[in-house]
């Protein structure tokens, strides 16, 4: 989960990262407020999606009446989507050069990485591999003084700035265990006050999901369309797409060789639902409800049986066709555990169901377009 | 013969007493695995199937001889148990939980490299060497037989589908490995091909992937390397849109990073054969083995 530029702010400042000190309002009052503490200031829109600046969402501000006609102008605007209720009031800098800093999670390495650079305030994906310091965490150790001041030199920093730098990142390095952070990100990481101050002028922080039982605090921010909530609510993994034909399977792999094994048809896959391993009917029928609800042309459910049993697949599907009908042709492939009695029950309830993948697939396309494509 | 677990791998039940503990228990005891023990704190002396619950993983190695571990505690629990077992000198390790959080997970992985265990997962249906009636995992113990084909994959019901064609057309396996499907795990397509490699019952290789990550990438440099027996692969993903997660953490196309053209291109130029459609991979391990 991301945080908002605020929090993330928060979380480093807490570990001795200078982040300017800025001040969270929801209202024009309050940034008119804020910006009397501060000075000329940048009014920042608290939202989670990437160039909120082109799009209107950061003004400059050189008086505590600008600052509350600004605020007035960003809260409530509708940025790609999203409604802004918080802005940041931030002092502006004056930044002689920009660096970048970050540590992410290297699935490969099995290890925290530290990436830095000295061609800072741009995408880090744009800047050359030669310009980038990359450097393991040991995670059993931490971040010990000396692997951020080996990063700091080759960055080109000396002297204090090269100290001021070993705070920012043994600070970043604490916030990222202490928050189970899957990213922490400064940039820029300005240099400032006529080169003799570092500060974070931008911070992104993203909370791992798995871990985000362990951290209550964080307010939840949901990403995603309404129906993808919908079916994350009832406990399962959920993508929408934009082809007509729903699909339920069970595992991730299993639900991914389904759509492609549909496209391979010809079919256009409305959407990846990973219908989980051993869930009960209820979540099941909860989560067809779903798919039923979007109006696809045909609905498609594979099924290889291993924790989970076809016969309460069956059930499921039997419970949503009494209780609301199925409208739409329904296509459903089922084998492994309890697949006889599974697809008995739904020969008892007019419902065809087949055995092989293939076979299915090509019947899913053939109900949904009519002909096989 | 086969690879990581056979006969005499000697398994604890990390969590025997909940109830995928116990269902698996019983479904790893009728595939014939030597199941020597559970763990439960607040539980030892009591029995599950059968088989002893001791109070601590050391109590399980010491009285019980374990030898490997397959774990069904909650994912908050994880690391914890892990670190136990570790520490009573277990070498195999199989975490079946998903969720666990993965700075947790990578100071496992520190932890146990340092004390020589191999471990398997986190998120994976486990491993199984049907020829030595050994299991360790979820997967259905009747769509497998003994014979000459290792599969290494990174998700488990897409894994069943062609283990059970595999099987139906009359190839059997040596060992069948779950990888898992989070961004860290144990045992990698590279740790698998060479240990499939060197065993000498394992005549041909089928990799299960799916797009997202560099690992099938890197199992392609390996294979041209190093791996002279056939190799056949499907991939799941490719009507999967870019920066969309596919349930897996790890299956998610970021930049032009992992994605199926990449890893098809990269198998193929190691002379891997990529199956389209998940039921031809058995067609093509048959041909291969010709």
């Amino acid at each position: 989960m991301k945080l908002y530029e605020y929090l993330a702010k928060q979380r480093l400042a807490e570990h001795g990262v200078p982040t300017g000190g800025g001040i969270v309002c929801t209202t024009p009052a309050e940034a008119e407020e804020a910006a009397r503490k501060i000075g000329p200031c940048a009014v920042k829109a608290q939202v989670l999606v990437g160039g909120r600046g082109k799009a209107g969402g950061i003004k400059l501000a050189n008086t505590p009446e600008e600052a509350k006609a600004r605020a007035s102008e960003i809260l409530g605007m509708n940025l790609k989507g999203y409604i802004v209720d918080k802005v940041l009031i931030d002092p502006q800098l004056t930044i002689e050069k920009e660096f970048y800093v970050s540590i992410t999670l290297d699935g490969m390495a099995k290890l925290p990485l530290i990436m830095a650079s000295a061609a800072g305030g741009v995408e880090i994906e744009s800047v050359p591999h030669d310009q980038i310091v990359f450097s393991h965490v040991n995670i059993a150790t931490g971040l010990l003084p000396f692997q951020a001041r080996e990063i700091a030199r080759k960055i080109g920093l000396k002297g204090d700035l090269a100290k001021q730098f070993v705070k920012v990142l043994t600070g970043m390095y604490a916030a990222f265990r202490k928050y189970d952070a899957e990213l922490v990100e400064i940039n820029p990481l300005a240099l400032t006050d006529g080169g003799t101050r570092l500060v974070a002028a931008d911070g992104r922080f993203n909370v791992e999901d798995d871990a985000l039982f362990r951290h209550p605090e964080f307010p939840v921010v949901e990403e995603g369309t309404e129906l993808e909530k919908k079916v994350k609510a009832i406990g399962l993994a959920f993508v929408q797409l934009d082809g007509d034909i729903a699909v339920m399977a069970n595992g991730a792999g299993m639900a991914m060789g389904t759509l492609d094994t549909l496209a391979h048809y010809g079919g256009r896959p409305a959407n990846f639902l990973d219908a989980g391993g051993g869930s009960g009917v209820e979540p099941t029928a909860q989560a067809f409800d779903a798919l039923l609800a979007t109006g696809p042309k045909a609905i498609f459910v594979n099924i290889f049986g291993g924790i989970t049993r076809c016969d309460l697949v069956a059930e499921a599907i039997i419970q949503v066709k009494k209780s609301k009908g199925i409208n739409v042709p329904l296509v459903v492939r089922m084998v492994g555990t309890n697949d006889v009695r599974g697809r008995e029950l739904l020969a008892e309830n007019g419902i065809a169901a087949f055995t092989e993948m293939g076979e299915a697939a090509r019947a899913a396309v053939k109900a949904a377009y009519g002909k096989e494509a | 013969m086969a690879v990581i677990i056979n006969k005499d791998t000697r398994v604890v039940v990390q969590g025997i007493t909940g109830s995928q503990g116990q269902f698996h228990t019983g479904q790893m005891l009728a595939f014939g695995t030597q199941v020597v023990g559970g763990v439960n704190f607040d539980k030892a002396g009591q029995e599950v199937h059968g088989v002893p619950v001791y109070a601590t993983v050391h109590e399980a190695v010491e009285k019980g001889g374990a030898n490997a571990s397959i774990m069904f505690v909650p994912a908050p629990g994880v690391k914890d148990a892990a670190f136990e077992a570790i520490h009573a000198g277990i070498k195999v390790l199989v975490l079946i939980p998903e969720h666990v959080p993965t700075q947790e997970t990578m100071e496992i992985m520190a932890y146990a490299k340092q004390h020589g265990c191999r471990v398997i997962g986190p998120n994976t249906f486990g491993l199984i060497s049907p020829g030595e009636q050994a299991k360790m995992g979820i997967m259905p113990n009747h769509i497998y037989k003994p014979g000459p084909v290792g599969i290494v994959a990174r998700s488990g019901t897409l894994s069943y589908e062609i283990a059970y064609n595999l099987t139906n057309s009359g190839l059997g396996q040596t060992t069948v490995i779950g990888m898992g499907g989070d961004r860290v795990i144990g045992t990698n397509f590279v740790d698998a091909l060479e240990l499939f490699n060197a065993d000498p019952a394992t005549e041909a290789i089928v990799m299960v992937g799916e797009i997202g990550g560099i690992q099938e990438e890197l199992a392609a440099e390996y294979i041209k390397a190093n791996v002279k027996k056939p190799v056949v692969a499907y991939l799941a993903g490719k009507a999967a849109p870019a920066g969309k997660r596919m349930g897996h953490a790890g299956a998610i196309i970021e930049g032009n990073r992992g994605t199926y053209q990449s890893k098809v291109d990269a198998l193929t130029a190691a002379g891997v054969k990529v199956a389209a459609l998940p039921w031809e991979v058995s067609d093509l391990v048959r041909s291969s083995l010709k």
